[in-house]
């Protein structure tokens, strides 16, 4: 019957011509901005992440003040090897968005700053790294070293 | 000249290619998402991605909906998403473009969504209406004579006069997508072609409607709409110009 497979095919293809249309999701595509877009992406994850830690970083420090014993059974908590990467976490993100931050207020306050703000993302990046490099080696052979 | 007829190509040797383009549709009659539709068109290198719609609407789906004007990157009805960055499609060869993989085309980002690759554009207008884009200027000249004005004090703003509207910008901006409350860049470079105008009197009101908390300072610097413009503007420039012209509190 070919009438009736006309209609299954267009029961089965209600959209378009062909089976790709399937296979695409209706959430529109991700705008891709350049060093300047990620840049700034990258400077509020690390931004909101910052945050997170000064919260808990002053509750914990806050309990100088209930009693020594209590601040020291929690900061003693944090002495282990996933506490330690997390504090390599939190140097990376603080190191990120230190000289981020340098960047961005050269790019609002040096008169070329607008003009060369893409070297500067690629400079921030590579004092990141070298920065990492000194700390990352140091830090994690006192983390799983003795 | 016979050498020069041997060397001219026929118009058999000019190379078609077979394009793909992926079209995010959305009808508001029939649907209630957007949905994407691919098309195939046999397109040439010189031409560009709004010959592509428009070999779409005219030969394969009349319902395809977009807006076009002059069709030659001046009057800025067709900025639209090629690719995942902010294009006018009248000035998007096929030729800039990868196309052994399919061309996304989408709407502008961060206005309503009205249909396929139309947005209602009022909330943009609004915001440029906001900043009083005219010359304020009540001071009286000299009976018979001109407003005056330096080749250098003309040239302080030449850069934010090229704009045309498009909206290619505002819509690129991240915080315009999340905050639709922000001024958005093309607001802030018509102000700026007007505030740092020798000949204008109305700076200080624009630099008191820009100094708002959805004004200048929610730029975050990222460099989209400088990268989005296609007129080359340096948006990103133009907002730190009027940034450090509140700071001063004169342009």
């Amino acid at each position: 019957m070919p009438d009736k497979s006309a209609e299954a095919l267009a029961e089965t293809q209600p959209v378009g011509k062909s089976p790709r249309n399937k296979l695409k999701a209706p959430a529109g595509t991700l705008y891709r901005g350049r060093e300047g877009m990620w840049s700034w992406v990258l400077h509020r994850i690390t931004g909101v992440a910052i945050f997170f830690f000064l919260l808990v970083h002053i509750l914990d420090t806050s309990l100088l003040r209930l009693s020594p014993e209590a601040y020291n059974a929690v900061i003693g908590a944090y002495k282990t090897p996933i506490m330690g990467i997390g504090e390599l976490g939190l140097v990376a993100a603080i190191g990120y968005h230190a000289l981020n931050g340098v960047r961005v207020i050269l790019v609002d306050f040096w008169s070329v700053g607008t003009k060369h703000q893409k070297l500067m993302f690629w400079l921030v990046i590579i004092l990141w790294f070298v920065l990492l490099l000194g700390f990352a080696p140091r830090h994690l052979m006192n983390v799983f070293g003795g | 000249m016979p050498t020069a007829i041997a060397e001219a190509p026929t118009p058999e040797a000019i190379q078609s290619f077979n394009v793909t383009l992926i079209i995010r549709r959305f009808d508001p009659e029939v649907d209630a998402e957007p949905r994407w539709q691919d098309f195939d068109v046999e397109m040439y290198a010189t031409d560009r991605v709004l010959d592509a719609l428009h070999k779409i609407k005219w030969d394969q789906d009349g319902s395809l909906t977009f807006r076009r004007s002059c069709a030659h990157g001046i009057c800025g009805s067709d900025a639209m998403r090629i690719n995942g960055r902010n294009r006018l499609a009248c000035k998007t060869l096929i030729k800039d473009l990868d196309i052994s993989k399919p061309i996304y085309v989408e709407a502008i980002k961060g206005l309503p969504l009205e249909k396929d690759l139309i947005v209602d554009m009022e909330p943009f207008f609004d915001s440029l209406k906001d900043v009083q884009p005219f010359l304020i200027a009540n001071s009286k000249v000299e009976k018979g004579k001109e407003r005056t004005q330096s080749v250098a004090e003309r040239a302080r703003f030449d850069d934010t006069t090229k704009c045309i509207l498009c909206a290619a910008c505002t819509s690129s901006c991240p915080v315009f997508w999340t905050d639709g409350q922000y001024f958005g860049p093309a607001a802030i470079v018509n102000a700026h072609r007007f505030i740092f105008d020798s000949r204008d009197e109305g700076s200080e009101v624009r630099l008191d409607i820009l100094n708002d908390k959805e004004g200048v300072w929610r730029c975050r610097t990222t460099f989209n709409c400088s990268e989005a413009c296609p007129r080359g503007i340096q948006v990103t420039t133009a907002i730190k110009e009027v940034k450090q012209a509140i700071m001063r509190g004169k342009p």
